[in-house]
């Protein structure tokens, strides 16, 4: 483990010139983190939407990023990236569907008025 | 010819039973056919009964060695039920004594219930009477017998409510229902504990097994079994505290009161008696128990009967007393003045019935005897065939009834004083309430607006038959050796006991006299006699109050508990299972408060539990590493 009191200039320096696996390890955490956090907060169903897909990427993202970083390099980490985004387009249009069809019976996309499975 | 009988005993019960059937699904609907379908059937069994009688006469099959024919009916476990026939002397008596009292009951019926339009219905259970009945005679084990006895009782049901859109009726029909069952419900502990003691429930087997039983272990149990066994008896035959049901029981039409009186249901329990006599006579505990319960409801019967004022309710009466009589008879060791007696009192207490039924009809469904009177002049027939069951009943020699009760006098004055007095003054008040009955309905003015006259063919002719058999059942079975023929242990010799027999005569006579004078001379009045007496009078007149105090014990004990325990269904059962409802239904609410239909909270719940997953994982492999890090 890295200790971060024992970090040198150099260490920074480095950090901060070579791009590696662990940028965009980092790029996809805070995608994911903005992300969740749209998805707890956003009142609306389109947002919500938004957000899922935002974390979707992350995890495409990571997908990637592990896959050149292999230590001998195929194409399955991006095959499985390259699925996932279909699935993804796949769950917009039916979520897109859906939130239009809620909006037409209930007259509202506010995910707090759609509790209706409420126990 | 006999032994064709004999080999085909099985077709007695099942012929009366195919016409049940016959008529129950086929010609319900048809009077006549109906009537002539359960009269052929009966007569041809009445015919094999005949042969049967034959069978054992000529053959000679003996009590101590009957013939059996049986079949496994059931099999449970280990232990096999067969059901059969079993044929001895005591069974063709009854055979015959059924079949005849059965086959001239259903003759009589055409006449009775011509008018009545469930005369299908009424000869279907006639039928099935008279099958069960048979079945019972010729069981071969005591479960058979059950079954068969259970049927009769259920033919008792159909029967006495009849019409069953009386109230009465149908209360009557309830009570003789479960006032036997109450019996039959000691009785079906005592056979199984049969069962589980012996092994077996086989007359034959049983009569084998149990001399060696109680040289070896004594009669503890035993006794216990054959009270058992005894409660069924009392509430089928009538004996008190059971016999609340039987006076009841006229409510049917009264041919079926003159079959459940004679031949029939109430002999049934006396006939188990008889049957299970090798069980019983070995049991001095038991016998006395059957001999008091006997004498005193002979006696305590005969002393309602004199007060009564319904015809039917009067020989209804005289049938528990006379069933006492034969219950006697067996408690002090004679089941062959017991036999005789019912053998004797199946003929004349069908005639009496029969004769009640068509003087009722005749009077248009009048049944108080003091709304009568002046019979004698209306219905010549009727009133010679009732003046001789009077006179068989009451022990006038030479009489059926006669020979069949000093038989059973003797037998008592044997064996206890207390009981052959009791048994003698029943004698006289038997004379004396019989004497009472035909003098009022019969004798006397005739009424003035008296509708009453002679019955049709098809009622008189059984009467004559059966009054003829009345006259002659007892000197035949006094003189051709009954006692040598339907006995238990040592041949009892038949002799007239002369003082016995002279001094039940004696008061016979004076039991008339005194009848005589008060009912037909009126020298005193019956009204200042019942005044004189009182309380005797009140307590005999309202049958002493036993049905009231059974209706007192049901309310105070019966229903309190009922509501004891409908509280605890209500409380306790139903509590349980309310309860764990409504513990469910509490639950629910508690975990639905987590289901508030909020996608985010979801959300925010599912990512917890992935972090606490995967903070999970994260630990178990930095132990994994630290455990075995050194590998890696």
């Amino acid at each position: 483990m890295m200790d971060p009191f024992s970090l040198t200039f150099m260490d920074v320096f480095r950090f901060a010139t070579h791009i590696g696996l662990a940028h965009f390890l980092l790029l996809a955490a805070v995608l994911f983190a903005i992300g969740l956090f749209g998805l707890l907060t956003r009142r609306g169903l389109i947002p919500a939407l938004m957000c899922v897909e935002l974390m979707l990427n992350a995890v495409n993202l990571n997908l990637v990023a592990f896959n050149r970083y292999l230590p001998m390099p195929d194409l399955s980490g991006q095959l499985m990236a390259l699925f996932s985004i279909a699935v993804g387009a796949a769950e917009v249009a039916v979520g897109v569907a859906l939130a239009f069809r809620v909006y037409r019976d209930r007259a509202t996309v506010n995910l707090d008025d759609l509790d209706h499975l409420k126990g | 010819m006999f032994d064709f009988a004999l080999t085909h005993a099985w077709l007695i019960p099942l012929l009366p039973a195919l016409a049940f059937l016959i008529i129950g699904l086929g010609t319900r609907r048809d009077k006549d056919a109906s009537a002539k379908i359960a009269i052929t059937f009966s007569g041809l069994s009445f015919l094999l009964a005949l042969g049967v009688l034959g069978a054992v006469i000529t053959r000679p099959i003996v009590m101590a060695d009957p013939f059996v024919m049986k079949t496994l009916w059931a099999k449970v476990g280990d232990i096999e039920l067969s059901m059969g026939v079993l044929v001895d002397p005591l069974t063709a008596m009854m055979l015959f004594v059924v079949t005849t009292v059965a086959l001239l009951v259903q003759i009589y019926s055409v006449g009775y219930m011509a008018h009545d339009p469930g005369a299908g219905r009424f000869f279907a259970f006639l039928s099935l009477f008279a099958a069960s009945m048979l079945g019972l005679v010729l069981s071969v084990n005591f479960m058979q017998m059950y079954a068969f006895w259970e049927l009769v009782g259920l033919c008792s049901y159909l029967l006495i409510g009849f019409y069953y859109y009386k109230d009465s009726a149908r209360e009557a029909a309830k009570k003789a229902f479960i006032t036997t069952r109450i019996g039959d419900f000691g009785m079906l502990l005592g056979i199984l504990l049969v069962q589980l003691t012996f092994g077996t429930m086989d007359f034959v087997e049983l009569k084998t097994l149990l001399p060696t039983y109680i040289w070896e272990t004594g009669g503890g149990i035993l006794t216990i079994i054959a009270l058992l066994l005894f409660i069924g008896p009392i509430g089928k035959s009538g004996q008190f505290p059971l016999h609340v049901w039987l006076p009841d029981a006229m409510e049917g039409p009264t041919p079926v009161s003159a079959l459940i009186h004679a031949a029939t249901m109430v002999v049934a329990g006396v006939y188990l008696v008889g049957r299970a006599y090798f069980l019983f006579s070995a049991l001095p505990v038991v016998l006395e128990v059957i001999a008091w319960v006997g004498g005193f409801t002979a006696f305590f019967a005969a002393t309602i009967a004199v007060t009564q004022r319904p015809f039917k309710r009067i020989l209804a009466y005289s049938t528990i007393s006379q069933l006492g009589y034969m219950m006697l008879a067996l408690g002090v060791g004679s089941l062959t003045a017991s036999m005789f007696h019912l053998m004797t009192h199946a003929f004349f207490k069908a005639l009496l019935f029969l004769c009640a039924g068509a003087v009722i009809e005749a009077m248009h469904e009048e049944a108080d005897i003091f709304k009568m009177g002046g019979l004698r002049e209306r219905m010549p027939v009727t009133f010679r065939c009732m003046a001789i069951g009077v006179l068989a009943i009451a022990g006038v020699p030479p009489l059926a009834g006669f020979f069949s009760k000093d038989a059973i006098l003797a037998a008592a004055a044997e064996v206890s004083l207390p009981l052959y007095l009791l048994a003698t003054a029943t004698a006289f008040l038997t004379a004396f309430y019989m004497a009472r009955l035909l003098f009022v309905a019969f004798f006397g003015e005739v009424k003035p607006d008296c509708p009453a006259q002679e019955t049709n063919a098809w009622m008189r002719w059984p009467l004559v038959i059966l009054a003829a058999l009345s006259v002659v059942s007892g000197a035949w079975g006094h003189f051709a050796g009954f006692g040598e023929w339907i006995f238990y242990g040592p041949v009892g010799e038949e002799h007239i006991d002369w003082l016995i027999a002279g001094t039940s005569v004696a008061l016979t006579a004076v039991a008339f006299y005194l009848a005589y004078e008060i009912y037909v001379m009126k020298r005193w009045s019956a009204y200042e006699i019942s005044r004189r007496l009182g309380v005797l009078y009140r307590l005999s007149y309202n049958k002493y109050y036993v049905d009231e105090f059974y209706t007192v014990i049901r309310n105070t004990f019966v229903d309190k508990l009922g509501a004891v325990l409908y509280w605890f269904d209500l409380h306790v059962v139903d509590g349980v299972v309310n309860g764990l409802a409504r513990f469910t239904g509490g639950l629910s609410g508690v975990l639905g408060l987590a289901e508030n239909g909020q996608v985010q909270r979801y959300v925010a719940v599912f990512y917890c539990g992935v972090i606490a997953l995967t903070a999970y994982s994260l630990l178990i492999a930095a132990m994994l590493l630290a455990v075995v890090g050194g590998a890696f």
